[in-house]
């Protein structure tokens, strides 16, 4: 795995027809089985970012390369869970999650043995048959990974995929994600807006500023895992990022 | 508790019918004039023997058949040119703008205006009673598939994309079954219009079968019993077809509703 992002930059065209920098120059290497939190505050262009690693947009200038090749539209390694999990209502879980592997052409059996495996890992077993509507947020959410795992991409890119639940669940689907990196050795880049979020889950947290969005500072979290938030080093470096998005604000 | 409250919806469901039944048999009885209003027992009779031949023009059932074949035929020819059309309207902003201005002239005019210059090209037969059943048919079949068709979430389409799906599988695997329900609903309604026109229709001059023809031809004859019988029968069809209609719409479409 060898995911290198070049002086990426993407300009909008707003509807006057002046033109709005949403990223800046971004550039960064993704190391093999890495968790990556991308962190900024609305608006900083991070889920456009994301969007552009996914293939779904394209830069303006710089370019995303996976191993050495440039991405231009779905690449099979990168595979995106979006904050509105983005189920299909009409399918149940297990459809959900063969549905990569249906348009990929894998025989039936052997989709649905992986299928199998990656509700096992999300913990949804007993849920198979169900439909989204019958899940809740959290679930659903587990759905969409086991989804985005099926096609075994190397690398997950997920938008906020926690922001639309509860603070609970959320934890407990922190703490998942965490297992499921372990057990899958997956190189996970994970957009959220969360200061307490990236420094529970990342190695390293990228930190944007507001539009343009450029890469502030990169920091690398040395704490050991499971993190405690209530551990003095945690607070304190939750103090030294906070300070850095309020200046990221005013930049 | 709930058998006591079902119980009760039927019969509040039951009592305007049974109020109109017995008014009607009362006035008939007062009236006397079978021309006017024929009595409940006459109706009946002609209901009950859907077999009978009716003055020389076959029976109930093989009226209803000929008229049920019409629709079909109209609906299907509808459903397979407004089906593509909407759904291609609805995926491409230049398909729609290319159409657009063309449907909307044409909508406003009731299939019935259409009957002079139907018989003008296609003279009295199945070609014309078709082509009028289709046009009543193809516009709701054509707006609800193209709002079916921009009702599927742009989520849906990316994650698809992202997973790796060809536009035949976006098209097949996403944009079909995302907007069946609506298109679905689109069908149901087309279809109701579809069986007004078959009975219009069949009223033109020249036709000699169909339940549109059978209550015009006993108008002819002051058989106002067999007037009534044929109108039981077409609300019965068009409501057993929309009871279908609804039914699948319940078990295979009710995602759309639950799905926030």
């Amino acid at each position: 795995m060898n995911l290198l992002i070049e002086k990426l930059s993407r300009r909008f065209e707003s509807e006057g027809g002046e033109a709005v920098n949403a990223l800046c120059e971004i550039s960064l290497e993704v190391m093999e089985g890495e968790f990556i939190c991308i962190l900024g505050p609305s608006g900083c262009g991070k889920t456009t970012l994301l969007r552009i690693i996914a293939g779904l947009e394209e830069p303006t200038q710089g370019r995303v390369k996976m191993n050495n090749e440039e991405v231009h539209g779905p690449n099979e390694n990168l595979v995106m869970i979006f904050q509105d999990y983005s189920l299909f209502p009409w399918r149940n879980v297990t459809d959900n999650v063969e549905f990569g592997l249906e348009v990929r052409n894998i025989p039936p059996e052997k989709r649905r043995a992986k299928a199998d495996e990656y509700i096992e890992l999300v913990g949804l077993s007993s849920f198979r048959t169900n439909f989204p509507h019958e899940l809740s947020g959290g679930m659903r959410q587990r759905v969409a990974v086991a989804r985005a795992l099926a096609v075994e991409p190397a690398v997950l890119l997920m938008d906020e995929p926690f922001g639309a639940l509860d603070a609970q669940t959320r934890n407990l689907l922190q703490t998942e994600i965490l297992e499921i990196w372990n057990k899958t050795k997956k190189t996970i880049l994970f957009v959220t807006h969360s200061v307490d979020e990236a420094l529970f889950l990342a190695d390293r947290i990228i930190v944007l500023t507001a539009r343009p969005g450029r890469i502030r500072e990169i920091i690398s979290v040395d704490l050991p895992r499971p993190r405690e938030r209530t551990e003095p080093t945690f607070g304190a470096l939750r103090k030294y990022v906070l300070s850095l998005i309020d200046q990221a604000k005013k930049d | 508790m709930g058998k006591s409250i079902c119980c009760k919806k039927t019969l509040i469901r039951i009592i305007l019918p049974l109020i109109i039944i017995i008014t009607w048999e009362a006035l008939a009885y007062l009236i006397n004039n079978e021309f006017i209003l024929p009595k409940i027992e006459s109706i009946l009779l002609v209901l009950l023997t859907p077999t009978a031949d009716i003055l020389g023009s076959g029976g109930l059932i093989g009226n209803a058949a000929i008229s049920i074949t019409r629709v079909l035929i109209g609906f299907l020819v509808a459903a397979l040119v407004a089906i593509p059309l909407g759904i291609m309207m609805g995926r491409r902003e230049t398909v729609h703008d290319f159409f657009d201005v063309t449907i909307q002239l044409i909508r406003p005019v009731p299939p019935l205006a259409w009957v002079p210059l139907s018989l003008a090209w296609f003279k009295i037969g199945i070609t014309s009673m078709a082509f009028l059943i289709a046009l009543g048919a193809f516009f709701p079949i054509l707006l609800n598939t193209m709002d079916g068709v921009k009702g599927v979430k742009r989520t849906w389409i990316e994650a698809a994309t992202n997973l790796g799906a060809s536009e035949w599988h976006i098209l097949k695997k996403v944009v079909l079954p995302g907007s069946a329900p609506t298109m679905w609903t689109g069908l149901r309604v087309g279809f109701g219009i579809a069986w007004m026109c078959v009975v219009a229709a069949e009223m033109l001059p020249g036709t000699n079968s169909g339940l549109g023809y059978l209550i015009m031809y006993a108008y002819n004859w002051g058989q106002v019993q067999v007037i009534i019988a044929g109108m039981v029968i077409i609300g019965l069809i068009g409501l057993i077809f929309d009871t279908f209609f609804k039914e699948v719409e319940r078990r295979k479409f009710s995602w759309r509703e639950l799905d926030r």
